[in-house]
């Protein structure tokens, strides 16, 4: 059984990615109790699934293990992963949360060995490169996981892999009677940092993302460019495994459009810009990329780097929404159709592969948040009075680069601080 | 040139735009156009006229008044509503299309042989005589359309069809002496009329 100790004084923080990692350390590191409580069975979120950062095109691992680091030494900060908020009561300085946690079946004797993976053979979608490769059903989710504990798939309970794992085990971590379980505990303030999901591209039906192969999303080429993702940092092209060396970005697929996502997601922008580096990196003056675009928006101090990817005669602008993708059947390639916006050129380009720039959503759903808050039209979390002791941080509140996110999630700390402190002014 | 069409001129001498949001059905919508380019991209006709959708609004927007209201494009519309349905602005697209037709042909400055307006010409007068579109004449008055001897030959190329459909009865030859209607033609010529003066009177107080 989980047992959480918290009080009044505690601060909650609902998701573990870099917003709410950060948002937890930073608490913890003033001396606050924290309880951090995460979904996936890892925490850092979707940054461990990039592979550079814009602008300085440095290594998220870098940041992250800085983070993990901090976690661990912290006696403050309680991590609780596969685990879901279900519901909040109370007030601001006197809320109680639910907790539902999975079962990982892997308990805290686990040394990270491997040994349960080499065992089993069932493979599975693997969820962390979004489907493009497969891991074992007795897996650590990926290289960097903190914590550092396999996790075995409820599919291969009952199978002989289940029986293959637990034997291989030296540790005894396998536990395979482990339950779920709910926790329920005490919390001052909450920081809601649930972050974002990709705008799921097959509402895009124009761009047949979902009947063209090489019609991939941006967080699918973010993997296909990491060395250590599914394709072992090759591009290539999904239908044939050839690599691609004619690539396309569409802006705004999904983003400030009426018919799905009315925000302007502010990274994607940023993002292609960033991954036509990785094309550069990868296949040099053989590898190019169109950039199919309403407008750039490299929001302020990005301009220069925008103005560098400008420069690159491998990097062509075409300022158009693309209307629709066909395919040509004899190679699979897409072809983009559409008209220009300067000069109104009619065109239909054949590229190797197409990169849709997917906009960001808030991961929880409107009308599924377990406490009453504030939403605004988008989805996002408003910073309104009425939502007592509970503060959004990072892409629960807007959609957010990863620096922004972090300076966000500071200050939602120090907003849940003040709360737990008047607590503690009250209780003495 | 019609007189409308000089005190509209006088009217809105330097916004063309204000004229199109003021007089054209949903004109008030082009403002919003941020030129992504999808409408002209997904229009399945798109290639076949000069001015997409998106390049009119830009016209409009550019004062380029002559140029727009003598267009052919917005005739060349078939309501598909491809534009529509994509625009990831919701403008109703289709509509301000058929808004700037209609707007050109008050004020007289469609293109005279364009076909889809003397098609709607056409029906339109078929349709006032008698309350109901007698096709027989309609079709008659589109062979005939660009005269005697054209008539004859369009006749003759469609002759199969034609006998064909009186044999299936989708057509009465005894059509041709005047043909069927509703009770009350009068009725619903005063109505037409009283709706003439209305829009009439809209145009007046705008101009």
């Amino acid at each position: 059984m989980t047992e959480v100790i918290a009080t009044n004084q505690t601060i909650l923080v609902v998701g573990g990615g870099i917003s709410g990692l950060t948002a937890a350390l930073e608490a913890a590191e003033t001396g606050k109790q924290v309880v951090l409580v995460e979904k996936r069975p890892y925490v850092g979120g979707r940054v461990t699934q990039l592979y550079k950062y814009f602008p300085k095109l440095c290594y998220p691992t870098c940041g992250l293990e800085i983070n993990q680091r901090r976690a661990k030494m912290n006696p403050n900060l309680t991590i609780l992963t596969m685990a879901e908020v279900t519901d909040i009561q109370g007030e601001a300085g006197n809320y109680t949360a639910s907790v539902k946690i999975s079962p990982r079946y892997v308990n805290d004797n686990c040394t990270g060995c491997g040994d349960c993976a080499k065992a089993v053979s069932a493979e599975f979608d693997d969820e962390y490169n979004y489907g493009l490769g497969k891991r074992k059903g007795a897996y650590l989710p990926h290289r960097m996981a903190h914590p550092q504990r396999y996790v075995i798939d409820p599919a291969i309970l009952g199978t002989e892999d289940a029986e293959k794992a637990k034997t291989a085990c030296k540790a005894g971590a396998v536990d395979l009677d482990m339950q779920e379980e709910t926790v329920s505990f005490k919390a001052g303030a909450v920081v809601w940092a649930t972050g974002w999901q990709p705008y799921d591209a097959n509402k895009i039906q124009p761009y047949g993302y979902d009947r063209f192969q090489n019609v991939i999303t941006n967080v699918e080429f973010e993997r296909m460019a990491d060395p250590n993702g599914p394709t072992g940092g090759k591009i290539v092209r999904p239908s044939d495994g050839e690599v691609a060396k004619n690539i396309a970005f569409i802006q705004c697929a999904g983003s400030r459009d009426k018919n799905h996502l009315l925000h302007c997601s502010r990274i994607c922008c940023m993002a292609t810009l960033k991954q036509t580096h990785y094309v550069q990196e990868a296949l040099g003056d053989e590898g190019k990329s169109t950039i199919y675009y309403i407008d750039i928006r490299a929001i302020d101090r990005f301009e220069d780097f925008y103005q560098t990817v400008r420069e690159n005669p491998n990097v062509s602008f075409i300022k158009s929404k693309v209307a629709s993708i066909t395919q040509n059947r004899e190679n699979s390639n897409p072809v983009l159709n559409g008209v220009d916006t300067e000069g109104y050129h009619r065109y239909a380009n054949e590229h190797d592969l197409v990169v849709l720039a997917v906009g960001m959503q808030p991961s929880v759903d409107k009308s599924s948040f377990p406490v009453d808050i504030v939403i605004n039209e988008e989805g996002f979390i408003e910073p309104a009075t009425e939502n007592g002791g509970i503060f959004a941080a990072g892409c629960s509140s807007d959609a957010l680069d990863v620096n922004r996110a972090v300076q966000q999630a500071t200050g939602a700390a120090l907003r849940a601080i003040q709360v737990v402190n008047r607590v503690a002014g009250t209780e003495g | 040139m019609s007189d409308l069409n000089t005190a509209m001129t006088e009217r809105y001498r330097n916004s063309f735009l204000m004229e199109v949001e003021a007089n054209v059905e949903e004109g008030e919508w082009v403002k919003m156009c941020m030129q992504c380019g999808v409408c002209a991209g997904s229009c399945p006709l798109g290639n076949a006229w000069e001015h997409t959708p998106q390049k009119l609004f830009m016209m409009i927007r550019a004062g380029k008044r002559e140029a727009v209201l003598s267009s052919d494009a917005m005739w060349m519309c078939t309501s598909c509503y491809n534009c529509i349905a994509r625009c990831p602005r919701g403008l109703p697209i289709t509509h301000i299309m058929h808004g700037l037709a209609h707007y050109a042909k008050r004020l007289g400055l469609v293109p005279k042989n364009q076909p889809t307006q003397q098609f709607s010409q056409i029906f339109w007068d078929n349709l006032m005589k008698k309350g109901r579109v007698n096709e027989l004449k309609l079709g008659l008055s589109m062979y005939f359309k660009d005269g005697f001897g054209q008539g004859i030959k369009n006749a003759m190329a469609n002759k199969q069809l034609g006998q064909n459909m009186m044999k299936a009865k989708r057509m009465n030859a005894m059509e041709f002496f005047g043909g069927h209607g509703i009770k009350d033609t009068s009725g619903l010529q005063k109505m037409i009329k009283k709706a003439q003066e209305i829009e009439d009177a809209k145009y007046q107080g705008n101009s």
